[in-house]
């Protein structure tokens, strides 16, 4: 009988699936965003302050931001894990990493309440 | 047994086929939108913060070496839309062959050049 041995943090089929749902997001918000520009060429302060100033508006370009971070945070990850050998740097980034992300999504709440 | 295999980590005598060209591009435009997130979330908040603020940054952006960013950061983000979206349909089982995998690389490469030399021009 094969004793075999699970080992492994187990964070991989959830991190490809958030991977691809906050990918799904973004493609759709970019989209949305992008036809909108076309519709309206005369895109200047006033229109874009306009935009800004709806409460839905406000709330899906949070949801973007979030999982655009999200995203940033399994991609550069991964690069960490397969170009940086040495544990200790390794860590020191992942730890900058985080709390970079952390610090962009409190800043993207103050940049879409703040205005 | 051999146990010392071949290394072929000769970076400038490796020639990626074109899937593997899109692929390396996917995660260098990734990691150039990364670095580049707290520029775009400054712009974020000049555009919205004030009249002055939304100003300021348009002259900021006027600046040729701000569009020459700028332009590089478009094909990233475009780059990188484009073959995500390649990745999902492979997800999806649309792309089955090593031909069809070859001939997606290849629009997902002339899309993204394409749209950034149109969006290119119409910002300039």
């Amino acid at each position: 009988m094969v004793n075999r041995v699970v080992v492994g943090a187990h964070y991989g089929l959830r991190d490809w699936l958030i991977q691809r749902v906050t990918a799904v997001v973004m493609a759709a918000g970019s989209l949305a965003m992008g036809i909108y520009i076309l519709l309206h060429p005369d895109m200047g302060y006033d229109r874009w302050i306009a935009l800004f100033s709806s409460q839905p508006v406000r709330a899906f370009a949070l949801l973007f931001l979030l999982s655009l971070f999200y995203h940033a945070w399994v991609g550069v990850r991964d690069i960490v894990m397969d170009y940086v050998k040495p544990a200790s740097v390794r860590l020191v980034i992942h730890v900058l990493v985080i709390l970079a992300l952390l610090l962009y999504s409190i800043w993207s709440v103050q940049i879409l309440w703040g205005m | 047994m051999n146990k010392r295999r071949p290394k072929h980590l000769a970076l400038h005598l490796i020639k990626l086929p074109l899937p593997g060209f899109v692929s390396i591009l996917h995660r260098v435009s990734g990691l150039v939108l990364f670095l580049a997130l707290p520029v775009l979330l400054l712009m974020l908040q000049y555009s919205l913060n004030s009249i002055a603020t939304y100003t300021d940054l348009m002259v900021v952006l006027a600046h040729p070496i701000a569009k020459l960013v700028l332009l590089g950061l478009l094909w990233s983000f475009l780059h990188h839309f484009c073959a995500g979206l390649r990745y999902l349909a492979i997800d999806l089982h649309y792309v089955r062959s090593l031909g069809q995998a070859r001939a997606s690389s290849m629009v997902v490469m002339a899309v993204s050049l394409l749209l950034t030399i149109l969006i290119g021009v119409q910002l300039w």
